[in-house]
């Protein structure tokens, strides 16, 4: 495919007699693998003479990669990756301030405050529980509705969920509970959990995808993997638990001190796009820009509401606290990473 | 006259200058890919973040964090339970293999050394699809989790099976008749032949086969990736460090505790060796495999279950892999197969790994060959052979793990002028050969010791100069050997994850590195095809060097038939 597509590219280039300049970029991120492809395809499309290479890994690892490369700097931009880590980032001073030209008309909410944003928000995701129904017939489960619910002894090495060092799902999972139960009961809300669940992973899609196989019954995961994996078929139901859900800002930002600046603004600015936010807008409910979000089937139409009032500022600079709270507590059930 | 036979002898000492130059290129390239890299993990290991020194600081600190004693202890017990499970059962295999006459002895031997065609994430992969909780056999494992201590020794076992019975396949290949002839006649029973003779005899193999399985269990981390659950174990726990915190100061340190188990282990089994040579005299009787039933039914009952069990292993994947929704969709289907949609870099990094393994096995066996021609047959460059066959012996003790992070250190510094080469599909060819290059230069070495030593000094004193008598005669010669070693270096290419993990780009992504990142993203069946992919590939690649150096065999080296009068 892609080979095919570079020939193509390839025989126009000849046809048409131009040399373009052409541009790698570099980018990091912690978008779906499964939605790679369109934003590549379509960004490409749009801007012929740059092209895009992905470093995907979990939020957690992405973050440590680029603090850890903080000297030598290896990405040009960092798409869909959480706000929450690009604060830590922008702290650092490793942000390049750049207005992308579609900037004013996206939800002030969604993007950096600075008069130069930092970074600039693409769309957001948040928590979902994945809920096997044909193993918790089996296995005479009843469906929980509620963070709390999960608490209950029947569900014991019956849930999966991602760990919050690696996975940017499984940080705001934590910090919505920090948020909802305050710190002390929050702390113990995860203490009771803890006892219940099965396996910490190290991607925030895993669970929803154990959880689908049946492997585990009940994954925590976010609403685009549960979605998609509904759509395929598998015998899940999505549930948003009623305390509120955790979420977090898919955002784009230019690494200070790439090379390849111009090419870095054309993806920023791409980013900001109607075009792009029509494709954020396939996989999820609420994107950057108003008005293009339409009602899904599988997403409640007061989701918005739901979502947990949670300060992004606070979880990234508790991040390093919370998570070596965390690590401290629970890492002996985690999965590597 | 005169001038004619002055200038060839001129001419063959310039092939022993040029020679002696090839060696300390090929030494200068076991230094750069072996020892520089090594000693790059020690330094890191003493320096803070900034890289000043630190004497201790960071390895004390390392050290004392709870979490590194649990792993240590995870990982002591893994590698003793392993160990107590393979080698008793390689021991009973390998000596129906060699002291039975069995049914279908090749088919046998030939199931036993399947693992090896495999990355050790397969058999993580198939036990969950074994015995997970939707697993085929899970009434089998009552009460207990496979995630876990459980899981990751059955995984472990899979993996160092062929290795330990290799090891002693040879052990149990010599014996002397004549000591069971005189047992049978003074009434020691089978059982107390065995206790007396058999085991006695065999005990370095057990030894060497037992350190073997310890140090490959203690470093591998492929599996307690896949299957390890909550089970903390030091490879992982080096691989969470570098990978996943980017600490990369308590993954050196980490790195050489590892290296521990693995150099002393070497260690203690290089002094066996030694002692193990003597065993066998001139008027030694060679065996005769038992011939009675019971014994035969015994031998084939015990390897058909082994045998199965393996199979059972290896197909559970590759089944996987062509099942649509396990277990709730159990039809046929390619589409695991088209990895667009998954993480890991789908049919470039099977393309990337193939392309690496060929590299590897090209330049892998061309230094191999050239550095063990020239450390036997150079007897002028004492200083130079013995250096070579030292650095050459080194890799054997490090584990691939040890040696990806001592390249992360030694290439990724600023400092170095092969900086250039970080991230390339050459240094992954580089670190892969290093990591698989004791092997390929024992067998080169074997191969060329074989060889009439009187080849060179009669071919110098024709005046036939060196290069001919390498091209037309040694190299020839050794081709069978050659060839094995192309094979083992490509199928080790194929399938190893533990020094690459720490190297790729998105460019240079490997097949094995793709079926981690997979698994980690929850795409179990797409992990389970791409590993199914570097099998058959495996597979198929030594098919044809069988067929090739059967071929070869049968053309070239009719010298090895004594010649008919």
């Amino acid at each position: 495919m892609q080979a095919y597509r570079s020939l193509i590219a390839a025989a126009l280039s000849l046809a048409s007699c131009t040399v373009f300049a052409e541009t790698t970029l570099t980018v990091y991120t912690a978008l779906e693998a499964d939605q790679l492809q369109a934003y590549q395809q379509k960004f490409e499309q749009e801007n012929p003479d740059v092209k895009l290479r992905w470093v995907r890994d979990s939020t957690g690892i992405i973050t440590a990669k680029l603090l850890a490369e903080k000297a030598r700097p290896q990405a040009d931009v960092v798409m869909g990756v959480a706000a929450s880590s690009l604060l830590l980032l922008q702290k650092e001073g490793m942000l390049q301030p750049y207005a992308p030209k579609n900037v004013q008309k996206l939800s002030r909410q969604y993007v950096d405050t600075a008069a130069t944003p930092s970074w600039v928000g693409m769309d957001v995701w948040g928590a979902a529980i994945c809920f096997n129904t044909v193993e918790a017939a089996k296995q005479g489960l009843a469906k929980p509705e509620s963070w709390k619910d999960l608490l209950k002894p029947q569900y014991k090495g019956k849930i999966v969920m991602p760990n919050p060092a690696s996975s940017g799902t499984g940080y705001f999972d934590v910090t919505a509970w920090l948020t909802l139960f305050g710190e002390k009961q929050g702390w113990s809300f995860m203490d009771k959990l803890h006892q219940n669940i099965a396996q910490y992973t190290h991607s925030g899609s895993k669970p929803c995808k154990q959880a689908a196989a049946g492997e585990f019954p009940i994954g925590i995961s976010f609403e685009y993997r549960a979605a998609k994996l509904k759509e395929g078929g598998a015998p899940i139901d999505v549930i948003f638990p009623k305390e509120g859900l955790g979420w977090d800002l898919e955002a784009t930002a230019i690494m200070k001190g790439s090379k390849n600046l111009a090419a870095a603004c054309k993806l920023a600015d791409w980013s900001a796009s109607q075009s792009a936010n029509e494709l954020y807008e396939k996989n999820f409910a609420i994107v950057a820009m108003p008005g293009i979000a339409k009602p899904s089937p599988l997403i409640p139409a007061d989701y918005e509401k739901r979502l947990v009032k949670q300060d992004l500022h606070w979880s990234a600079q508790n991040r390093e606290r919370i998570l070596a709270e965390w690590t401290k507590r629970y890492d002996a059930k985690s999965e590597a990473k | 006259m005169p001038i004619l036979r002055r200038s060839r002898r001129l001419a063959a000492s310039v092939d022993e200058t040029l020679a002696g130059v090839l060696q300390w290129l090929l030494l200068a390239v076991l230094v750069v890919a072996v020892l520089l890299p090594l000693s790059a993990i020690l330094g890191k290991a003493l320096t803070d973040g900034d890289g000043q020194f630190a004497g201790f600081m960071q390895i004390s600190k390392t050290l004392s964090q709870p979490g590194l004693l649990r792993a240590i202890s995870g990982s002591l017990q893994v590698a003793v339970l392993s160990t107590l499970l393979v080698v008793p059962l390689a021991y009973g295999y390998a000596a129906a293999l060699c002291r039975v006459q069995l049914p279908m002895r090749g088919l046998f031997r030939l199931l036993a050394l399947l693992p090896l065609l495999a990355p050790s994430l397969l058999p993580g992969i198939s036990l969950v699809y074994l015995f997970g909780n939707q697993g085929l056999l899970k009434e089998w494992l009552p009460g207990g989790s496979i995630y876990g201590l459980t899981g990751i020794v059955l995984g472990e076992a899979f993996y160092t099976f062929p290795h330990a019975l290799m090891i002693l396949l040879t052990a149990l290949a010599v014996g002397d008749a004549r000591l069971y002839e005189a047992a049978g006649t003074l009434g020691a029973g089978r059982v107390r032949q065995f206790l007396t003779i058999t085991l006695p005899g065999s005990r370095y193999g057990v030894v060497s086969a037992a350190l073997l399985v310890f140090t490959l269990t203690v470093t591998d981390f492929g599996v307690p990736k896949i299957i390890g659950g909550a089970f903390p174990v030091l490879a992982v726990e080096a691989y969470k460090q570098v990978i996943g915190q980017q600490n990369f100061a308590q993954g050196a340190v980490i790195g050489l505790l590892l290296l521990l188990p693995a150099v002393l282990s070497f260690m203690l089994d290089q002094r066996l060796q030694r002692r193990q040579q003597a065993q066998l005299s001139a008027k030694s009787q060679p065996l005769q495999a038992l011939r009675g039933w019971p014994a035969r039914l015994l031998a084939l009952a015990f390897c058909s279950l082994i045998g199965a069990g393996l199979l059972l292993m290896m197909g559970t994947a590759i089944a996987a892999a062509f099942i649509r929704q396990w277990p709730y969709q159990m039809t046929f289907t390619l589409a695991h197969f088209n990895f667009d949609q998954v993480d890991g870099g789908g049919w470039l990094a099977f393309g990337n790994s193939l392309r690496m393994a060929l590299a590897t096995a090209v330049v892998g066996s061309s230094l191999a060959f050239l550095g063990a021609w020239s450390s036997c047959k150079l007897p002028a460059a004492r200083l130079g052979s013995n250096l070579l066959h030292a650095i050459a012996m080194l890799p054997m003790a490090v584990p691939g793990l040890v040696l990806g992070l001592g390249y992360i250190f030694f290439f990724n510094s600023n400092a170095n002028p092969l900086h250039g080469l970080y991230g390339s599909m050459a240094m992954l060819v580089l670190c892969t050969v290093a990591h698989y290059t004791t092997t390929a230069h024992m067998t080169a070495r074997t191969a060329l010791t074989q060889l009439d030593p009187d080849f060179e000094p009669v071919a110098a004193s024709l005046k036939v100069p060196l290069w001919l008598t390498l091209w037309r005669v040694t190299l020839p010669a050794c081709l069978p050997a050659i060839l094995e070693i192309s094979r083992y270096f490509f199928v080790s290419a194929m399938t190893t994850v533990s020094a690459v993990i720490f190297l790729y780009t998105p460019d240079t992504v490997l097949a094995a590195v793709a079926v981690l990142n997979m698994d980690d993203a929850g795409d179990t069946a797409a992990a389970a095809a791409m590993a199914t992919l570097i099998v058959a590939s495996a597979a198929v690649v030594c098919l044809l060097f069988a067929l090739l150096s059967h071929a070869l065999l049968r053309q070239h080296q009719r010298w090895h038939q004594p010649a008919a009068h």
